[in-house]
């Protein structure tokens, strides 16, 4: 167990090419810290800079108190999953679990007693025999996670370990996997890029976008607050829509918006927030057309082209609104519902 | 997979597309081989005017010929030595240059020139360097205190014959290996170095172990090549010598045979050549079908 300081790590590839340009992070002990962005925003190479897989261009990396930079992954008392799992086809599963105990001179009973510790937690005791062809994709992700956790590391770090499963599966690993963390009470750094599997798992979310933070906080932080237009549109499916102010100065009620912070110039609304019913609360209105309607069930989504405007817009309504594609649709957006943002900057305006 | 399935009208067109192979076959693999072992139970005068049918008296006596049984232990020697150097040498090869990114292809094209050298070439190259009065070899070895003379020393000689057919070898296994290495994800290095396993421990526990299916087919090739393909070496430097040192089984035949003019012996020992290239050739199917190790 230990926190993990993350103090201006930069890594540069070839002298000039900058994958993480200045990362600044404390992750405590036992918290569950989920890096989230697009590929090629330098999540990846972030984690793989704390495993010790790829070397330290600049800054410091400490775990627990100690100053890392120049270990050794097997030194910085880290487990890993991967992607692809990176199972020893060789061997059983057993001794996938086994490896690096054996390689850390474990005695014959710890190792037999960790790895049925591991086993049982993990459903896979059946499987110990097995090679890892011989197990489905759920399974070897359980035995991936086993060959990390038989360690009792002091960091669990986890390089999208979900995203070579099935969909429901997905759902099914994200929910053990959430639960194990929090029975271990072990520090975790999970990448991904899907930010549903970001915002449902992590205690707090590092959002990334060209090697950089674009934002620090727990999942509803963001959500409520997104301090990026980039944070804006990649956190929250659909994503957020984006209006011009002054459409909404011509179309909507625009004494209303004399409040919002100087600079402002652009406002995102969540699909959530552009409702068919006018709300109690101060809200102003847009026309639209219903260009097309998707049924998903518990919930519709409504793609609209507004009055006047270029801008594809999409709306989330939950059941099925009686409407057909064609309709013409008053939006009410209420006044607290509202994002600032600055297009110039791309920043959350007002603080 | 569905194979779409060719019909013809009427019998002759198939056996008309496969005949320039079946002719081809027949006529420099069927019937030299058919010859060989009819000749096998032939005994035949030096002028070739006298043939009498011997039986099995051909190879009887090959089994209890002196120089038969020296041979088939100089090819045994010469085949094992011959296999573990090339392939360990091109191992060792294979996994520097798979460390390199900017000039792996550089190194890969230069290694895999000395395999685009004809066999006597390769001989010659190898009768120079080791030359006893002109060679740099033995002019090093001189200095530190090593009288290197492959004409008198069998030893030497085999040395000499195992290095150069090694060395032209060494391009093929190490194309192999350095294919095999780059199969193996990187990541599974990475999870070994997390868990703890020193370099050379990683490549003892996980590399070498996925490499054995290419490991088993290279050792099944090296060794038929060592039997079977080593003729212009032998024939290019020692010419079996000294004293039969290097007569291995391939150049006893051409050299009973077509030097000693003994055909029915040199007839026998082809189709006991046959015999183990078939053997052979079974162990390999049999094993690359099944994809040794996991």
């Amino acid at each position: 167990m230990a926190s993990i300081t993350l103090e201006g790590l930069k890594k540069t590839y070839g002298g000039n090419v900058d994958a993480v340009k200045g990362i600044d992070l404390s992750i405590e002990d036992g918290e569950f810290v989920v890096l989230v962005g697009p590929s090629g925003c330098g999540k990846s190479t972030l984690l793989r800079m704390v495993a010790g897989l790829e070397s330290i261009t600049q800054g410091t990396l400490k775990i627990g108190d100690r100053v890392v930079n120049r270990l050794e992954p097997a030194e910085r008392d880290i487990a890993m999953v991967f992607q692809n799992y990176a199972l020893y086809p060789h061997m059983t599963v057993y001794n996938n679990l086994a490896y690096g105990l054996k390689n850390r001179k474990f005695n014959r009973e710890q190792i037999e007693a960790r790895v049925q510790t591991a086993a049982r937690m993990l459903e896979i005791t059946d499987f110990l025999q097995r090679k890892p062809r011989q197990l489905s994709g759920g399974q070897r992700q359980r035995v991936a996670m086993g060959r990390a956790l038989v360690r009792d590391p002091a960091a669990f770090l986890l390089d999208e370990p979900l995203s070579n499963l099935d969909a429901k599966l997905r759902v099914q690993m994200r929910v053990e996997i959430k639960q194990l963390q929090r029975r271990l009470k072990t520090t975790s750094l999970y990448v991904t890029h899907d930010q549903l599997e970001a915002m449902t798992l992590g205690d707090r979310l590092v959002v990334l976008n060209g090697g950089q933070i674009e934002q620090v906080g727990t999942p509803m932080e963001i959500y409520a607050r997104p301090a990026s237009m980039f944070v804006a549109g990649f956190i929250g499916s659909p994503a957020m829509n984006m209006l011009p102010l002054d459409y909404l100065h011509v179309q909507g009620s625009g004494a209303l918006l004399h409040d919002l912070p100087e600079n402002t110039d652009t406002v995102g609304i969540r699909p959530d927030d552009m409702l068919l019913q006018a709300p109690d609360s101060p809200h102003f209105t847009v026309e639209a057309t219903l260009v097309l309607f998707e049924a998903a069930g518990a919930e519709s989504h409504l793609y609209v082209q507004l009055a006047d405007s270029e801008q594809p817009t999409v709306i989330r309504t939950s059941g099925q609104p009686p409407v057909s594609e064609g309709d013409t649709l008053t939006l009410h957006i209420a006044r607290e519902a509202i994002h600032p943002f600055n297009s110039a900057s791309g920043k959350r305006t007002g603080g | 997979m569905q194979t779409k399935r060719m019909t013809f009208p009427g019998h002759w067109l198939p056996y008309a597309l496969l005949a320039p192979q079946v002719i081809i076959t027949l006529i420099f693999f069927i019937w030299p081989a058919g010859q060989a072992m009819y000749q096998s139970l032939l005994r035949e005068d030096a002028f070739g005017l006298k043939t009498t049918f011997v039986g099995l008296e051909n190879f009887a006596r090959l089994f209890r010929d002196g120089a038969y049984l020296n041979s088939l232990s100089v090819t045994a020697v010469f085949a094992i030595g011959t296999t573990l150097l090339s392939m360990s040498v091109a191992l060792l090869l294979a996994s520097t240059v798979n460390r390199m990114i900017r000039s792996r292809s550089t190194y890969t094209t230069l290694l895999v020139w000395p395999y685009a050298i004809a066999p006597a070439i390769a001989g010659v190259l190898w009768w120079f360097i080791f030359h006893p009065s002109i060679g740099v070899i033995p002019y090093v070895l001189d200095m530190v205190g090593y009288d290197w003379n492959h004409r008198t020393s069998g030893a030497d000689a085999m040395l000499l014959v195992v290095f150069a057919a090694a060395w032209k070898q060494i391009s093929y296994n190490f194309l192999f290996f350095l294919a095999g290495l780059q199969s193996i994800p990187q990541s599974l290095i990475e999870a070994a170095a997390i868990d703890g396993a020193s370099p050379f421990k990683r490549f003892w526990t996980i590399v070498f172990p996925l490499l054995t299916p290419t490991t088993f087919f290279l050792m099944v090739v090296n060794v038929v090549y060592a039997m079977f393909d080593t003729f212009g070496i032998i024939h290019a430097t020692t010419e079996g010598g000294p004293s039969q040192a290097t007569n291995t089984l391939v150049y006893k035949v051409y050299s009973d045979g077509f030097v000693g003019l003994n055909l029915g012996s040199s007839a026998a020992q082809s189709v006991i050549l046959m015999a183990i290239v078939v053997a052979l050739t079974i162990v390999q199917f049999r094993y690359i079908e099944r994809r040794v190790n996991y």
